[in-house]
């Protein structure tokens, strides 16, 4: 029950547009209990469910422009299996302190925006 | 358009995308927040615009990490579906309340604990 309510919660929040994956992996680690790879895989998994739904709205849409898109899927391929490859490769621990670094960063940023977008 | 042929950003592209499925596969997130300023900033696209196509974008790559993840036994499905369940319930409440009251100093907020949440997991 305990990692519905997580859910929940993440839902909630980034149903309103907000955090996404850098607050549920954190909420799954220090309340979950949890490791880091196994947030991270969870985090990845929840995405498909809520994303293709959007998908099929969008292209009903006409909002996707797909030759961007297709390029752009086509460099990040090779940076999603490399980065998936070294996530395996290391330890929860240096997981989590990259992560960390990461998440800092879009703390940061998350935070000056919202300043300057000022909504 | 103009803009984009004077620039050339197709290499500035290749860059972003490359980033952006680092981020996906080492992190499990965060392909998103590379993606949408990427398209906004380097190919002049509406915002609406570029949260669709960054998500065409992200799909595919969260299937290649994902892909690694389950090969290397990274995915708990005893967690994953209740997450998921809880998820797509919340989602709904949240785009509900979203047209309901500002979010500014909830992005504040959730900034904050971004950063304090970061600082623990870095020690």
């Amino acid at each position: 029950m305990l990692f519905f309510f997580i859910g929940l919660a993440f839902g909630v929040i980034s149903g309103m547009g907000i955090g996404g994956g850098a607050i549920l992996i954190p909420a799954l680690i220090f309340f979950g209990g949890i490791s880091q790879h196994s947030a991270q895989g969870v985090n990845l998994a929840a995405f498909f469910p809520t994303a293709i739904f959007a998908i099929c709205l969008h292209i009903k849409n006409g909002y996707i422009r797909y030759k961007i898109a297709f390029y752009m899927f086509l460099a990040g391929i090779t940076g999603a299996y490399l980065g998936a490859r070294a996530a395996a490769s290391v330890s929860t621990e240096v997981l989590r302190r990259l992560f960390g670094v990461f998440l800092l960063i879009m703390g940061i940023y998350e935070f000056i925006r919202s300043s300057r977008n000022n909504r | 358009m103009r803009n984009m042929k004077k620039t050339r950003p197709w290499l500035k592209i290749s860059i972003s995308g490359i980033i952006a499925g680092l981020c996906n596969g080492l992190f499990g997130s965060g392909g998103g927040t590379i993606v949408v300023p990427a398209m906004v900033h380097l190919v002049r696209m509406k915002e609406h615009d570029a949260h669709a196509t960054a998500l065409a974008v992200i799909l595919p790559l969260t299937v290649v990490s994902s892909f690694v993840y389950y090969r290397s036994g990274f995915f708990e499905w005893d967690v994953i579906w209740k997450v998921a369940a809880g998820g797509a319930l919340g989602g709904c409440i949240g785009a509900w309340i979203l047209n309901r009251i500002s979010t500014y100093w909830l992005r504040k907020v959730f900034g904050f604990f971004m950063i304090i949440a970061a600082i623990r997991m870095i020690i």
